[in-house]
């Protein structure tokens, strides 16, 4: 087990955590081009069954977190402990939800949230039938993925995702393609089934707000390269309901004092690109 | 919410189109044949060259009429339809393995493209009498030519579409538990398969091209031999017979392909179809 970590910002002691980054830096090396670091100096520990979300502007390195926690991509310098292992290759422990449509639009909804339980050389139709219940889908399971709707598609993936019981969940901007009444309505649920599971969630995304509505912890990055800029701890009452949170004073609080961090990295993050552009 | 109902909708409007478009194409078909058959009896066109509908019917009908025979056509077919197939499956066989392995390890590709991209700027038609001379004027030659002919466009097709499938989907797969097998059954080939299964059309009009042509040029059997032996008779007549023949094979082979592409393509929204 790693050693334990107590963050400043966050209360909870002696959680051992589901997620460690120690020391790390990801390298880009793109043939014909110059390499160009995107994370640097990241050190971070989620607890077990937290829900954290990273915030910085476009470019700073948030999805390459993902990529480096579920084991896709691997680290130049420092090391990824998923549960308690080190990464080394693609993990199959954690349930990855990624912002393209990644459903295979060749199966169906159930052949689709099946996927994860055959690879498994396991069959359980009554646990994919439940889960494709439990994501609002019921009446979907025959259906392919272009006859669905945007969130009905991100809702399939959710089933997918969870259906082979991973303790973490990593999602990368999800709802940023739909429109604010389904995502405010998808966040709801992905609230609820989080409630009802308690999976660790490292979430990314572009949007103050979403953060700090969904999660118990917010982190701040840098402009690229990417570094840890500020963490907040989101001391909000559960349940919470997104649409409503936002009118709550501690909210207000909270998100002026992390969108001034945030600021000036979305405004570094545009100079840059005028810059490379 | 009904899809079925949804597309009960849009359907009508497009079967009443499809029987109005049917008929037109019957139209242009008759008019085509009846000016063809006016003209020749008129003298324009003349007959010695370019025969007439008038005796190319009774000739083909003469010909199935025959009955099974060392000579007949229906051994002709036989035999053409072989080549084909073979040349087909083959080449088909060839192209998706290569075309796989090529984009799935670019060292592979890289080292070989030059080497593809000459043999696929020869007009393939000219390596029949390669193949005549190595393989002699029996089946292996028409499949030999067959093969190349199909090999490129299936690789090619293969190739690009494997190449490009989305990374998301890969990296989603893995994430859930695929293995290296998984990845490449589940995702990648299924991906390219449209991209294949339309290639496949297209190439199996190629084997037949190239068993016809091969067997035009030297053989002892087949459709393609037969147009050669009228020709040598000076008997245009025999020669548009074998054309009509070769012609019908083909729009069946076709139209068989097409039942197997749309047997495939459930999945996909109805525009893509």
């Amino acid at each position: 087990m790693p050693a334990l970590l107590i963050i400043p910002a966050v209360s909870d002691e002696d959680i051992a955590a589901a997620i460690s980054l120690r020391g790390v830096a990801k390298v880009y090396r793109p043939p014909r081009k110059r390499p160009y670091l995107a994370l640097e100096g990241i050190d971070l520990d989620i607890a077990v069954g937290r829900f954290v979300s990273v915030v910085g502007p476009s470019g700073c390195g948030k999805s390459t977190l993902l990529g480096l926690v579920s084991g896709l991509l691997s680290p130049t310098t420092g090391e990824v402990i998923l549960n308690g292992t080190r990464v080394e290759d693609v993990r199959t422990d954690v349930g990855f939800i990624f912002q393209r449509d990644a459903l295979l639009s060749w199966r169906t909804v159930r052949e689709n949230v099946e996927l994860p339980l055959r690879f498994r050389g396991r069959r359980d139709p009554a646990l994919v039938h439940e889960w494709i219940g439990r994501v609002g889908l019921a009446a979907f399971g025959d259906n392919y993925p272009h006859e669905l709707s945007g969130g009905m598609r991100k809702r399939a993936q959710l089933a997918q995702s969870l259906v082979a019981d991973p303790a973490v969940l990593l999602m990368d901007e999800p709802f940023s393609a739909l429109d604010v009444q389904t995502r405010n309505l998808m966040e709801n649920e992905l609230l609820n089934l989080w409630g009802a599971a308690k999976k660790t969630v490292l979430f990314i995304t572009h949007d103050l707000e979403e953060a700090i509505a969904l999660s118990d912890e917010i982190v701040v990055m840098t402009a690229g390269p990417g570094k840890i800029k500020a963490r907040y701890a989101v001391d909000l009452p559960r349940p919470r309901n997104v649409t409503e949170i936002r009118f709550d004073p501690r909210f207000v609080e909270l998100y002026e004092r992390a969108w001034s961090d945030l600021r000036d990295e979305v405004e570094r993050s545009y100079a840059q690109s005028l810059r490379a552009g | 919410m009904s899809f079925a109902a949804d597309s009960a909708v849009t359907e009508l409007p497009l079967v009443r189109r499809t029987w109005f478009v049917r008929s037109l194409q019957l139209l242009v078909i008759a008019s085509f044949v009846l000016a063809w058959e006016l003209l020749g009896q008129a003298g324009i066109l003349d007959k010695f060259f370019y025969s007439r509908p008038s005796l190319i019917v009774p000739r083909i009908a003469g010909w199935l009429g025959e009955g099974y025979h060392e000579t007949s056509i229906y051994r002709d077919i036989l035999i053409t339809l072989t080549e084909t197939v073979l040349g087909f499956v083959i080449g088909t066989l060839l192209g998706v393995a290569i075309g796989y392995a090529f984009a799935r390890n670019r060292l592979l590709g890289q080292a070989f493209d030059p080497l593809l991209s000459m043999f696929n700027a020869i007009p393939r038609l000219v390596l029949a009498p390669v193949f005549i001379l190595a393989f002699g004027i029996d089946l292996a030659s028409k499949v030999a030519l067959g093969v190349t002919l199909v090999f490129f466009i299936v690789f090619f097709a293969t190739f690009t579409a494997v190449r490009d499938v989305d990374q998301t989907l890969v990296d989603n797969v893995r994430v859930l538990g695929a293995r290296r097998r998984d990845v490449t059954f589940q995702v990648l080939l299924p991906a390219a398969f449209s991209a294949i299964v339309a290639s496949l059309r297209t190439s199996a009009g190629f084997a037949f091209a190239g068993a016809v042509v091969a067997e035009y040029i030297g053989s002892n059997a087949g459709v393609g031999r037969r147009i050669a032996n009228s020709e040598a008779f000076f008997d245009s007549t025999g020669v548009f017979g074998g054309i009509v023949v070769i012609a019908t094979l083909a729009l069946v082979l076709d139209g068989c392909l097409q039942v197997v592409e749309g047997g495939f393509s459930r999945w996909k929204p109805r525009r893509e179809r």
